[in-house]
Order: structure tokens, then sequence, then C-alpha cells
């Protein structure tokens, strides 16, 4: 009895295994996947191997352009703004992922109820998602940390919160697909609780959508981080930050200081974008 | 369609109360006290609970939103703490300037992503395809104050053709607006090319694989005739859905795009009244956006079944 009914479950599993390998096997995957190394080993121990210190002021050489001593030129306080853009990669790799797997795990846990349990509770939630999706995310999320305080922790629960009931629509209507399969039934059947056939029937089988999920949300929490220090919602003005030293320099772009906003600009195009192309060969693998 | 219209109506009108008690009561949240924000620190604590009592904010919460929702209805949103004059002037002025911005951006973006969709499905797996789609992804996950100065560094730093804020002063002839539009655009034009040309992408591969659009090349209808006359027709329906429930995501590129650029739209009022606890101009402009959504959205819904007539009969949530 249990053989069969877990054979679904076993079958797709073995099922994924080639296909990481045609995930790895994609050029696309290849070039995103090492542009994210290089960002998370600058996360790590940027701090380590930068040429100079990402926090020391040098008042007599501020606004200096790129030159052999300093790669990307020198910002208004005369800090290396090279050792900046490879320092601040801690702050968005910190934030982003723990957002994105907040709001993958609440998300899918609502997903797998409103799609499992259905009825008024569907209704009204989804009602609710509704009105929030009808305000852009960046403009609840300044809401709420203007409300609260800016810290790495509001940062990573608004967002949190905001991809919850967006990852929680997508599981959903996978839900409700499996739903009407045979294997439900015989679950509903033998009398398995309801708990148990969410998590232990439907969610992995529904695993495939989550990890798409998680890595496209990754790609917007990214996105919506840098956003918000831009707006000047960052946690830290000292710390490196991509988005906040944009914040802070883009104001003497009209003077000339072009590469003090430039370079930390081009950091993020390059994390958006190598994330997106992981996404994308995952997601390409999966739909076959 | 009448009930259907109804319908759809009534869900719209929901969804937006339930918006309108959200804003309110997420408000209440903002520390401090509105008289003392407006007065300053150094001002007498009499004066301040005097001021209160004139807004009105010491009244109960249920009282206070009440107040505030039938004035709403009314067209009266209050006045504004920050500049003590009423929010509608302003926030009509600045939803005037969005307005012309998201107008240009859209009239940019919508042939764009078409033509680029268009071109990727005919072209489908082969080197177009490739650099069209891969593009159009990395330009829309790209913030839009990364390309916004990527733009301007080259744009208005470098080649100092285009000036770098977006407002050329009150009065200005067309043509001029015109070419301080320019600049900020572009980061509105990355952002959405991408979607739009991935949905018309699709629709248009879907369409071509069809049954009546292999028909019509066996019967002998030259290529263009097939992709013109049969498979845009079809494919193009559900990037029109797309293209209207963008305009709520163009709102949120607003607020980064104008603030950069310095341009007195509603992202950068909203912005403003944030950072400065103006809680009824903070209201008004995103209860706004929210019904601009909401109509942006229902219109795309209209337009669906309006040109598909499948869908007038079925089920509709």
């Amino acid at each position: 009895m249990t053989d069969i009914l877990e054979a679904p479950v076993t079958d797709v599993a073995r099922a994924e295994l080639p296909s990481w390998r045609l995930v790895m096997r994609r050029p696309g995957f290849i070039v995103g996947a090492l542009i994210l190394l290089f960002w998370i080993v600058c996360a790590l121990f940027g701090s380590s191997f930068a040429p100079h210190s990402a926090y020391a002021q040098q008042l007599l050489a501020t606004n200096q352009p790129p030159s052999a001593a300093h790669w990307f030129g020198t910002d208004q306080l005369g800090r290396d703004v090279f050792s900046r853009v490879l320092v601040g990669a801690r702050s968005i790799l910190l934030v982003a992922p723990l957002a994105t797997l907040l709001g993958t795990v609440l998300g899918t846990a609502l997903g797998l109820a409103l799609g499992y349990i259905g009825g008024a509770l569907d209704a009204i939630v989804g009602r609710l998602v509704e009105a929030v999706l009808a305000v852009p995310a960046v403009i609840v999320a300044f809401l709420f940390i203007v409300a609260v305080g800016a810290s790495a922790t509001t940062e990573i629960l608004v967002i949190g919160f905001i991809f919850t009931p967006i990852i929680a629509r997508t599981v959903r209507s996978a839900v409700q697909v499996e739903s009407q399969l045979d294997y439900l039934a015989a679950a509903r059947l033998i009398g398995e609780s309801r708990r148990h056939v969410m998590f232990a029937e439907i969610l992995p089988n529904v695993m495939p959508t989550v990890l798409v999920e998680f890595t496209v949300r990754l790609g917007y929490a990214i996105f919506t981080v840098a956003t918000l220090a831009f707006l000047g919602f960052g946690v830290n003005p000292s710390t490196p930050s991509w988005g906040s030293d944009i914040n802070a320099n883009y104001g003497v772009i009209a003077a000339g200081y072009w590469w003090e906003t430039l370079f930390p600009a081009l950091a993020i195009a390059s994390l958006v974008i190598a994330i997106n192309l992981v996404a994308d060969s995952i997601d390409r693998v999966l739909a076959g | 369609m009448a009930i259907y219209l109804l319908r759809r109506l009534g869900l719209a009108v929901i969804t937006l109360w339930l918006l309108s008690v959200i804003i309110f009561f997420a408000g209440q949240v903002l520390p401090g006290d509105p008289g003392r924000a407006i007065l300053g620190p150094f001002a007498a604590q009499s004066a301040v609970i005097n001021l209160d009592r004139q807004l009105g904010v010491d009244r109960p919460l249920i009282t206070q939103y009440w107040t505030w929702i039938s004035g709403a209805v009314h067209g009266d949103l209050g006045i504004s703490y920050q500049y003590r004059t009423p929010v509608e002037p302003m926030l009509v002025s600045a939803l005037a300037n969005s307005a012309k911005l998201a107008v240009f951006a859209l009239i940019l973006i919508i042939p764009l992503g078409i033509l680029g969709g268009v071109l990727a499905a005919l072209y489908a797996g082969r080197a177009v395809d490739r650099i069209i789609s891969l593009s159009g992804l990395s330009l829309a996950t790209v913030p839009e104050f990364v390309s916004g100065i990527v733009v301007i560094v080259i744009f208005a730093d470098g080649l100092k053709l285009l000036p770098a804020s977006a407002y050329p002063g009150p009065g200005a002839s067309f043509g001029t607006q015109l070419r301080y539009l320019i600049l900020p655009v572009v980061p509105l034009v990355f952002e959405f090319f991408g979607y739009i040309a991935r949905m018309a992408r699709a629709g248009t591969i879907e369409a071509l694989e069809s049954d009546y659009a292999r028909t019509a090349t066996l019967k002998g209808l030259p290529r263009p005739v097939v992709i013109f006359r049969h498979v845009l027709r079809n494919s193009l329906l559900p990037t029109i859905t797309v293209i209207a429930t963008q305009v709520g995501y163009l709102i949120g590129g607003l607020v980064v795009v104008e603030t950069l650029f310095n341009y007195p739209g509603v992202g950068r009022l909203i912005y403003n009244a944030a950072m400065s606890k103006d809680f009824p101009m903070l209201e008004a402009g995103v209860l706004t956006i929210g019904a601009i959504y909401m109509v942006a959205t229902l219109i795309a819904d209209l337009l669906n079944t309006g040109l598909n007539p499948r869908l007038r009969t079925g089920v509709a949530t």
C-alpha cells in the first residue's frame, strides 16, 4: 500500500536527477553561476582581498577619477570605490536571499492551504492579496520601513511578507492541478490527515514550481533591496552598499564624477542578470 | 455581459475598499504625533495638543477612518500636513505630470515590445530570438535607477546631448518637455520591453502552430498574409492584457525614475509624503495608485472579453 502511494514521489525525485545535469550544461547557467559565485566570494571575504579599506576616508584625495591606484576612482569622502563595490556585495546578498526564503516558506504554506482547503478562506485571502498587489511592492516596502525604522531585519520581514501572497498564488494554482490527480484521492480514501496530505503528498510534487519561484523572486528581491537603498532606506550610510552609495553620489554626476555611481550600478546589473540567467535555465529545463 | 460587468465592478470596489482600510490602519503605525511633526520639537505641548484636536487626529480611529473615507468618496482628500493646503490640487498636478511620462513611455514600449516579440517568434530558436529574449529578460530585471544612471552618465554627462533632469520648469513648450522626458523614459522602456515582447512571442508562437495557420499556409496564402491576417490578430490578445496589468508596475517604476530625474510626479509626491510623514497626502496618493491599477486591470479584462467572445459566457472571477 505505501509503495503505491509513494511511487509518484520517488518517480519525480528520480526524474529530477538528469534534469540537473541538463541545467549544468546550459551556457546561460554557467555564466550566471560564475558571476553569482564571484559576488558570493566578495560578500564573504571581500574585505580581506579588497586593495584598500572600504571605510577609510582620504579627504585630500576626494573625487579622484579611475587610476592605477584606485581602479574605480574615489568618492566624495575619498574612499576607494573599487573596494566599496567588492565589500558592498555583502549587505545585498545577506538581505535578499533571506527575504526570499521567508517569502517562499510562508508563501508555499499559504498556497498549499489555499489550494487544498479552498472555500471561504481562499475567497477572503484572495481579495486581500488583490488589494495588496494593487500597490507597487516598492511603495508598500518603504511605507513599512518608514513606519518601523530601517534595519536589515525590517527589510527581510517586509520583503518576505510582500512576496508571500505572490508566491502563494503560484503555488495555489500548482496545488489545484495536483488535487485532481488519483494519488490524492487514494490518500484521502485511506484517511490520511489534511496536514499529511498537504505536506507529505502534495508538497514534494509542487517542489519544482517552488524552486523556480524562489529563483525568480530572488532576482526581484535584489531589485527591491537595491531600489530601497537607492531611495535612501538603506541600513547604515557608512556600510558599503551599492544602492546607498549610488544614492549618496548621484548628485555629483553633473559635476563629472560619474565613476562613483556607474560602478555600483554595473555591479547591481551584473548580479540581477546573473540570477536571472540561472533562474531562466532552471525554468527552461523543468519546462522541458 | 451586463452581469459580468457588474460582477467585475463589484469585486473591484470591494478590493479598493479593503485597500483603503489597509492603508489607513497601516498609516496609523507611522511613529510620531502629527501635531508634533508639524510644529517641530521645540513647540509647547499645549500647542501640539491643540493642533491635534484641530486636525482631528485625537479622535477614535474608526471615526477618523469614517471622516476620511466619506470625504474621499466625495472627492475631498483632506489637508496636507506638510503644506497646509488641500491635497487634491497637488495630487492632480502630480498625476498630470506622471501621466505625461507614462503615456510617452507606453507610446514607445507597446510597438517596440510587440515588434520584438513577433520577430522573436518568427525566428524562434535562432540567434535573433535568443538575443531579443535574453536582452529583454536582462533589461527587465535591472532596477530603473541603474539603467537611468547609465543613460545619464552617457547622454547627459558624457555626450552632453540631453538634460539630466526631467522637468524644464513651468510653461515650457511641448517640444522642450518632450526633450526633457527622453532620458527618464529609457529606464521605463527597458523595464517593460521584455515582458511585452515575451507575451507577444508566446502568443505568436502558439498562433503559428495552430491548425488555422497551417490551413492558411497549405492553401497557398503568401507568408505575410498568413502572419498579418491570421496569426497576429489572435496572438496579440494576451499581450493586450499584459500591457494593462503592467500599468500598475509602471507606477512603481515612476517612484524611482521621478526621484532620480527630479520630476514632480505622483511617485515623488508619495515618496516625499512618506519621508515627511504627511499622512493625508500619503493615503490619497497610494489610494489613487491602487484605483488606477484596478481600473487598468478592469479595462484589460473587458478588452480581453470584448475581443474573445468565448470568455463572455465562461465563469469569470
